[in-house]
């Protein structure tokens, strides 16, 4: 009887698919509108619910199996402003000019939306592309030619990684947790840093940062339920994470009057309350150095962190990604994993997970998809499940491996290449020191504006304190304020930013992020344009 | 003592569920003898070059001068690099917006995607647009992006082929959605049967399950058969019916090691069919750099070609891509040489030609000497491998797997890691072990399979075809 119910069932359902398909096919052809036979207990009809009057089946979306009204929630839930609208405008206006030049007040575009270094002209630290050019064709290693084309420290290190690949194969699938000889290097980076040891199978390589924190989320969520304490602002690689393993962001702000300072009390304070909302707070996300914000921690705030995430059995996630981009002399970048040790802490103390990525620092090789995460205080079992998670895409790309354990063990003292290296460092260093300090300058000039200092990373985070003019201006255009003064100062300069709600805010306040990698010589300009923008937009909206 | 944060008990259970047994048991074991001394001979990922296929030389070359473009202005370029890869480099860095270290556009940068157009037009006789391809970190993201799309729960099935390679399951298990098997038919070639799908299908929307895609893997992982063209048509026709997306993983679309049966895409079987399915069904297609006569499994680059999929939805699907920045840039251009190698006349077009036959001869070879070794061993009962680069054989898995390790140091991986009729074993093995040792491989295989059923035949009774 089940049985006999279950093939009418199913036939039924096969018929109303094929006789609403074939409807469809008419409406496509004969424009008529169609009358579908609705189940409401069968979601896989829902798509004949949603039909639209619209004249072509083939842009309504509501037909097929994979629309924007059935794909995953999460997906729909994500966001990414780094990448988002502005971006999107920035990108047809350069097609405007490439089209039709002289149509807009500027001749070209400024991408400031992005941690980019080297798409804005910064150049490529040389010893390490000599080094991964070496390892795509190690054949010619043992050339008599190579010497006249490549240094000769190079071709050792070199020598030095392929050797330490099974089979010397660059092409091959390594160990899912990275080429182990990569990671010994990256250990004793790690230990020549802190002062501490590193264990290479504490190390998981990944194609940037970015999946490795995925990875966190992915093991972390179980479900809305389960929260992670972040900051705000925050870079939204973090809110969208969590919204794709579908938990909760626990937000906990950093303080703008103190050069966005991070209070263990304000961490408490959010704990407390997603805890009473029925939230079981996972982790602690901390950026240091700072993204946007740009604020370096001190020892001390970070010894209060790391005792808080002990006390409340928090995993902390340290994003040290920026921790090469320190511009002011009374800051040193100190690994979570050093204050931990240094507190005298252990794996049983503290359950740790610090990022780094080959893309920031001086070396800005974004492109290469380079990072790795160090786990400690995890158990066997969860490293076990962590490292399931990385076999699944069996392993990250070879050349990124390469690179994270070349920026993890530079040119020495004495090495032949050396002094170039050492040049090429500090002559990025220096500038970005330089371009931080003056765009700061610059925001703080104008009307409305204040802008904290950047101690590190890449950015300037300045709040604007836009009129009320403005704020209903951004209404009519139905969009968010913040927003609608980015898009106002890409359409008279040119020049991209990410509205402060992209990252996070507190309400009511308003900000914009900005990177300092524009080249140098073209700052003044940069400075020039937007603040005759902003005269022209307060003269338009002042009260 | 405070609350250890993270233990076994607490994590995701998604992540608990999910296997993966490509780099699981018989991996670690295999790892750990390794590491004790023991001779192991890895057959168990299509993992070419770590078994000493070399790679191809133009690409390495091109690549490499990317990397370090001062060499562009060196004078003694030419002692090392041949004019054409000078060229073809200085092609691919003006593509770029800042060389290699940039993140590209999320998508891919567009000139790559316009040459991967190009191929998949001349490939097909269809034309391809660029805007809807994206280029991935391998197929494998591209996969994990499409499914993570799909699957908002537990109430969203992915039919997925039995045997199937795990990335899907071990995806779909993270996610939180249900797998829906079919069952490819052994004694047909391992072909596919639409009853067979309308079956599944209808148990698991009477379970309450809205199955929303089908996966086909073609040529086939674990098994290597190639869908006929006939075949290929009726899947696209159930789609149509059952209101699918198919998903056509076509990574081996290079390993064919027969005549009769040539690779032909869904796409192009999907246009050749016309209106109105072939503006209906939803396609994604999947290709690799990792694969084929290639083997450049280390740069991770893959893409995926989407068809009949709303603006609205690719919106949806860029963002997701957009918050990994940007697939990284050197295999972006490995994938464009790829789809657009050296052509007659180009400088270096003989050796690549030379290579790539010499590749791709040897593991039609290798195919052949494998499946032979394989059928004359007891119990033992093989398809031909028509392409792809893996063999079924029928013997109880895990056990015996990790008995022939023991043995013979060579590491396979069980058949329960891909799925499989229940009573029925297998393990599959990659065809990708150096020519020259493949006799000696085969030796030791039946000499330790005719041991273990000696041993085992007559007490366990062990199923046998």
């Amino acid at each position: 009887m089940a049985l006999s119910f279950f093939m009418r069932k199913s036939s039924a359902l096969r018929f109303r698919n094929l006789f609403n398909r074939s409807i469809a096919v008419l409406h496509n052809q004969h424009q008529i509108p169609h009358q579908s036979i609705t189940s409401s207990s069968s979601s896989s009809l829902s798509r004949f619910l949603s039909s639209s009057s619209s004249s072509s089946m083939a842009s309504s979306d509501s037909s097929f199996p994979v629309t924007v009204h059935n794909i995953n929630p999460k997906v729909l839930k994500c966001e990414y402003a780094v990448r988002g609208e502005v971006v999107t405008i920035a990108q047809q206006l350069q097609e405007d000019l490439k089209a039709k030049p002289g149509t807009h007040p500027f001749d070209e575009i400024i991408y400031c939306n992005i941690g980019n270094p080297q798409s804005l002209g910064q150049l490529p630290i040389t010893f390490f592309r000599e080094v991964l050019a070496l390892c795509d064709i190690p054949s010619v290693l043992e050339k008599p030619e190579t010497p006249a084309l490549f240094s000769s420290d190079a071709i050792e290190r070199a020598w030095s990684i392929i050797d330490a690949i099974p089979g010397q194969a660059t092409g091959a699938y390594s160990h899912s947790q990275g080429i182990k000889g990569l990671r010994d290097t990256i250990a004793k980076g790690i230990e020549a840093r802190d002062g501490f040891p590193a264990n290479p199978n504490d190390i998981f390589l990944t194609d940037g940062a970015s999946p490795a924190v995925h990875m966190m989320m992915q093991l972390l969520l179980r479900s809305e339920k389960d929260g992670i304490l972040c900051p705000i602002p925050q870079y939204p690689l973090y809110s969208a994470s969590i919204a794709l393993h579908g938990g909760s962001l626990v937000p906990y702000y950093l303080d703008e009057a103190t050069g966005w300072g991070l209070e263990v009390k304000e961490l408490k304070k959010q704990l407390e309350a997603a805890k009473k909302s029925g939230i079981s707070v996972r982790a602690l996300v901390v950026i240091n150095p700072g993204n946007p914000t740009g604020q370096v921690l001190s020892e001390e705030n970070q010894r209060d962190i790391v005792k808080f995430c002990k006390t409340e059995g928090l995993v902390l996630l340290a994003d040290e990604v920026y921790q090469e981009n320190v511009y002011v002399p009374e800051k040193k970048f100190h690994s979570f994993k050093k204050v931990a040790r240094s507190l005298g802490f252990g794996d049983n103390d503290i359950t740790l997970a610090s990022f780094q990525s080959v893309s920031k620092g001086y070396y800005g090789e974004c492109g290469k998809r380079g990072g790795y995460m160090e786990i400690t205080g995890f158990s066997a079992e969860v490293r076990e499940q962590i490292y399931k998670m990385a076999s699944v895409n069996l392993c990250s790309n070879i050349s990124g491996q390469i690179l994270a354990s070349l920026v993890m063990s530079p040119p020495k003292v004495g090495d032949e290449s050396y002094e170039l290296y050492r040049a090429e460092r500090d002559g990025i260093l220096s500038s970005l020191a330089r371009r931080a300090k003056t765009l700061e300058e610059a925001f703080n000039k104008l009307e409305g504006v204040t802008c904290n200092k950047a101690e590190g990373a890449m950015y300037l985070f300045p709040q604007i304190k836009l009129p009320q003019k403005a704020i209903d201006a951004a209404k009519a255009a139905k969009t968010a304020p913040d927003n609608f003064y980015c898009r106002n100062l890409l359409h008279a300069t040119g020049v991209v930013v990410v509205p402060g709600s992209g990252f996070g805010q507190v309400p009511g306040t308003w900000h914009f992020r900005c990177t300092i990698l524009p080249q140098e010589e073209k700052i003044p300009a940069i400075v020039n344009r937007i603040t005759e923008f902003h005269k022209k937009f307060m003269d338009q909206y002042r009260k | 003592m405070p609350p250890k944060p993270l233990d076994y008990e607490s994590i995701n259970e998604n992540v608990k569920r999910s296997q993966y047994a490509v780099r699981g048991e018989l991996y670690l074991r295999a790892s750990e003898l390794q590491k004790e001394g023991k001779k192991i001979i890895f057959t168990n990922v299509g993992n070419p070059h770590a078994l000493g296929q070399k790679p191809l030389s133009f690409p390495r070359q091109v690549v490499a001068l990317c990397q370090a473009p001062f060499l562009l202005d060196d004078p003694n370029v030419g002692l090392l690099f041949p004019a054409d890869a000078i060229a073809k480099a200085k092609h691919y860095l003006s593509m770029t917006g800042g060389g290699l270290g940039a993140y590209s556009d999320s998508r891919g940068i567009p000139g790559v995607r316009k040459e991967v157009a190009e191929f998949i037009q001349r490939r097909d006789g269809y034309p391809s647009d660029p805007e809807l391809i994206y280029l991935t970190d391998g197929a494998s993201k591209g996969v994990m992006q499409i499914l993570q799309t799909i699957i908002g729960g537990q109430g969203d099935g992915i039919l997925v082929p039995v045997p199937q390679y795990p990335l899907y399951s071990a995806t779909i298990a993270l996610l939180g959605g249900s797998l829906v098997p079919y069952y490819l038919e052994e004694t047909a070639n391992w072909g596919l049967d639409v009853n067979e799908l309308r079956q599944s299908v209808n148990q698991a929307r009477y379970k309450g399950i809205t199955v929303k895609a089908m996966v086909i893997i073609n040529p086939g992982n674990p098994t290597g058969q190639c869908l006929s063209e006939a075949n290929l048509r009726e899947v696209l026709q159930f789609c149509f019916e059952e209101n699918l997306v198919l998903l056509g993983d076509e990574v081996y679309q290079q390993n064919i090691y027969q005549d009769e049966r040539p690779f032909v895409s869904a796409k192009k079987v999907l246009m050749d069919i016309g209106p109105p399915i072939s503006k209906e069904v939803q396609l994604i297609s999947f290709h690799t750099v990792s694969k084929g006569y290639w083997g450049e499994c280390g740069q991770r680059g893959g893409y995926f070609e989407m068809t009949n999929i709303s603006p609205e939805t690719v919106d949806q699907i860029y963002k997701v891509a957009s918050i990994s920045l940007s697939p990284n840039v050197p295999a972006q251009i490995f994938m464009g040489l790829m789809v657009n190698p050296p052509k007659p006349g180009d400088i270096s077009y003989d050796q690549f030609v030379r290579e790539s036959k010499g590749i791709l001869e040897s593991l039609r070879r290798r195919a052949r000497i494998m499946t032979d070794g394989f059928n004359s061993c007891r119990n033992v009962v093989c398809n031909f491998t028509e392409e792809a680069a893996k063999q079924a054989g029928k013997v109880p898995d895990v056990f015996y797997c990790l008995k022939l390790l023991e043995a013979t140091g060579i590491s396979t991986v069980p058949g329960s890691g891909f799925g499989q009729k229940e009573g029925v074993f297998h393990l599959r093995t990659t065809i990708l072990p150096a020519e020259e040792d493949m006799p000696a491989i085969m030796d030791s295989f039946k000499k330790f399979n005719d041991e273990f059923m000696e041993q085992y035949e007559d007490h366990r009774g062990y199923s046998r075809m």
